[in-house]
């Protein structure tokens, strides 16, 4: 920014004194965004929730009170209780720390996949043919299908190596995480096309910079927008995966469930207690679209032609 | 443009063979014993004679190479002659992928539950774009208007609640609290008059209207977008500065250029459509595709979860090439080297 005016040239510590990063810029674009805000408000309520309920709601996620079966809200129970007499708030808490965990786990395999895939690609001519058609494979798999096949073939044995309910995360977050990543690469490749025929990467090139200092010094800094978007999408959607791996009865067992598992079991008694449908579902939604409105916002507020605007 | 439609067929079919490898190896690994589930009486010498009977004695690549044929070229001749009627070769010979469930014919089998997929998952899609299309226009017109707020603010929720939430809630609403409609779709259900129609109606509306929803959701965006793109280009303005009337402007010079990339994203849409019908058709209980594919993974019926795997990875590879080459065909600026 060109320091014209005399008011920045006499008093800088001020107006432009305070240093702006860009980080600061996108927090000021990001604040902006209505949505973006709310959405972000509503993941952290939930995420909180999740992280401290079961510490003020004291209710064993599993025990069994069957004389106090298929009740509705109450004071003991706001939630009201399952066919089984278990609390259905101590449940949808415990089930979303899976649900959330699940999330995470199988966005951040799924990116680091995807970028790996994708700085390779981009950078490297030799391998860009090759990696691109295997993107293209896993693109033209059918997805749901797959997941359900492989859940199928390898829960026991995962089980039995690892405990019912490891084994399983492992198993969900795994698949997840290898076949939702061919979004991601595509972006990043692009976007390493573009930035490699750059000068301020023929000037690493040309003082002798390693091939890999110039990736992770000049490169993956530059990609981390698109990759930070892909993330919050890619959290969505491993959500909404693993909720309808669960739905289907091949996601986690009824012994853990998740909020998809919940609704899976919730749906027989849904004329019975609908609210054991409603709340899961609920959660569902609520996380999705709150993760769904930070991307938009983070997608606005990082790219640079709508910031200045 | 005829080069480049071979071009991508050609690359089309190494991709279908190694994904049909992967399914086949894949489920070729499977722990489970198809003879499991027999009762415990059965000696070991039948259990064998019945592993033999069901194909599954020879090495993998001779089950691998049989399976091809059975699917890329036994089957197609066998749907030939239903089709005309007509006899080619030593037809009652001819080898079939069959189901170890049912012991029938896996085409067969398919092709009793395609309807009610097609009826309903299509119709669900069909509704969706006639929805999406006008509130995108609209929204994109009229941006930052209460309406396009509004539409913006229901196709994100359209778009971020999973249908399993959609549809076990209006099950809730319309058919446990106001008992309106069937929960439960009826397959032996026969449209002979008037009534009979509405109650087809009637039991078609949730499974429709949820799945419509969710396309619409993601084609309005979609097609918002595409608009906005269009109404600040230069044609637009001189289209207006000739004198054109508003009506004009917007539904044939806009419209048309921004259903290019809409009519590309329906198109790719098309085979996740039958991938995400598996949800509902479990919800509604509607015995289509989707329900066929659940109950044979459940079942480890392995030749039925097999066909109906790669029939979907067919249906993937030809809708992007049938996008590839729309968007070749309604944009001329495409061109393909």
């Amino acid at each position: 920014m060109p320091a014209t005016s005399s008011d920045s040239l006499t008093a800088p510590s001020r107006a432009t004194g305070r240093h702006r990063s860009l980080w600061m810029d996108v927090w000021l674009a990001f604040r902006n965004h209505t949505g973006a805000l709310a959405g972000a408000g509503v993941f952290i309520a939930i995420a909180l929730a999740v992280a401290v309920g079961p510490l003020i709601h004291t209710i064993d996620p599993h025990y069994l009170d069957i004389l106090a079966k298929n009740q509705g809200p109450s004071l003991k129970h706001p939630m009201g209780t399952d066919n089984l007499g278990r609390d259905t708030l101590a449940q949808v808490l415990a089930g979303g720390r899976i649900s959330l965990a699940v999330g995470f786990t199988a966005m951040m395999i799924a990116l680091v996949l995807g970028t790996l895939v994708g700085v390779l690609a981009g950078f490297f001519r030799g391998l860009d043919g090759l990696l691109m058609r295997l993107t293209d494979m896993f693109l033209a798999l059918p997805l749901l299908p797959l997941l359900l096949v492989v859940i199928m073939l390898f829960r026991e044995s995962l089980r039995a190596a690892f405990g019912p309910e490891t084994g399983i995360f492992l198993l969900v977050v795994f698949i997840i995480g290898i076949t939702s990543w061919m979004q991601t690469a595509r972006i990043v490749r692009g976007d390493v096309l573009a930035l490699r025929e750059r000068e301020f990467v023929t000037a690493a090139r040309s003082i002798g910079t390693r091939r890999r200092r110039i990736i992770t010094r000049h490169i993956l800094p530059n990609v981390l927008s698109p990759i930070m978007v892909s993330a919050t999408l890619g959290i969505a959607n491993a959500i909404i995966i693993e909720s309808a791996l669960s739905f289907l009865g091949l996601g986690f067992p009824p012994d853990f469930p998740t909020w998809g598992r919940l609704l899976f079991d919730g749906a027989n008694f849904i004329s019975v207690t609908p609210a054991r449908v409603l709340w899961p579902g609920l959660a569902i939604s609520l996380t999705v679209l709150s993760v769904n409105y930070i991307g938009d916002g983070l997608r606005d507020a990082l790219d640079p032609r709508l910031r200045g605007a | 443009m005829t080069h480049y439609i071979v071009r991508r067929l050609l690359f089309a079919i190494p991709t279908l063979i190694a994904i049909s490898f992967i399914l086949f190896a894949l489920l070729d690994l499977a722990p489970n014993d198809p003879t499991g589930q027999l009762p415990l009486t059965i000696p070991a010498e039948a259990r064998e004679q019945i592993r033999e009977s069901l194909g599954l004695g020879q090495p993998f690549h001779i089950r691998y190479a049989k399976w091809m044929e059975q699917f890329f070229v036994n089957e197609p001749l066998n749907l030939v002659e239903q089709a005309f009627g007509v006899e080619i070769g030593n037809s009652e010979e001819r080898l079939r992928v069959r189901s170890w469930a049912t012991r029938s014919p896996v085409v067969d089998l398919i092709i009793e539950r395609l309807p009610q997929t097609l009826w309903v998952v299509g119709l669900s899609y069909l509704i969706g774009i006639l929805i999406a299309v006008p509130i995108g226009i609209v929204s994109a017109y009229r941006q930052y208007s209460w309406f396009d707020q509004l539409g913006t603010f229901v196709s994100m929720i359209g778009f971020s609640v999973p249908t399993f939430f959609t549809g076990l809630l209006a099950i809730i609403v319309f058919s446990v609290t106001l008992q309106w409609l069937p929960s439960i779709y009826d397959t032996t259900h026969r449209v002979t008059d008037l009534s009979s129609f509405w109650v087809q109606i009637k039991q078609m509306a949730m499974p429709v209207m949820v799945l419509a929803l969710f396309n619409a959701a993601q084609i309005s965006r979609f097609m918002r977008a595409a608009v906005l793109d269009n109404l600040t280009q230069d044609y637009v303005r001189t289209a207006r500065a000739k004198g054109l009337r508003e009506r004009v402007v917007l539904f044939i010079h806009v419209l048309r250029n921004s259903l290019i990339p809409v009519v590309t994203l329906i198109a790719l849409g098309i085979p996740t459509v039958f991938g995400g019908a598996i949800i509902t058709e479990k919800i509604f209980r509607v015995n289509g595709i989707g329900e066929l594919l659940i109950t044979a993974i459940q079942g480890a019926d392995i030749p039925l979860v097999q066909t109906l795997s790669f029939l979907f990875a067919v249906l993937i590879v030809l809708f992007n090439l049938i996008a590839d080459v729309l968007y070749g065909i309604l944009d001329p600026r495409i061109r393909y080297g």
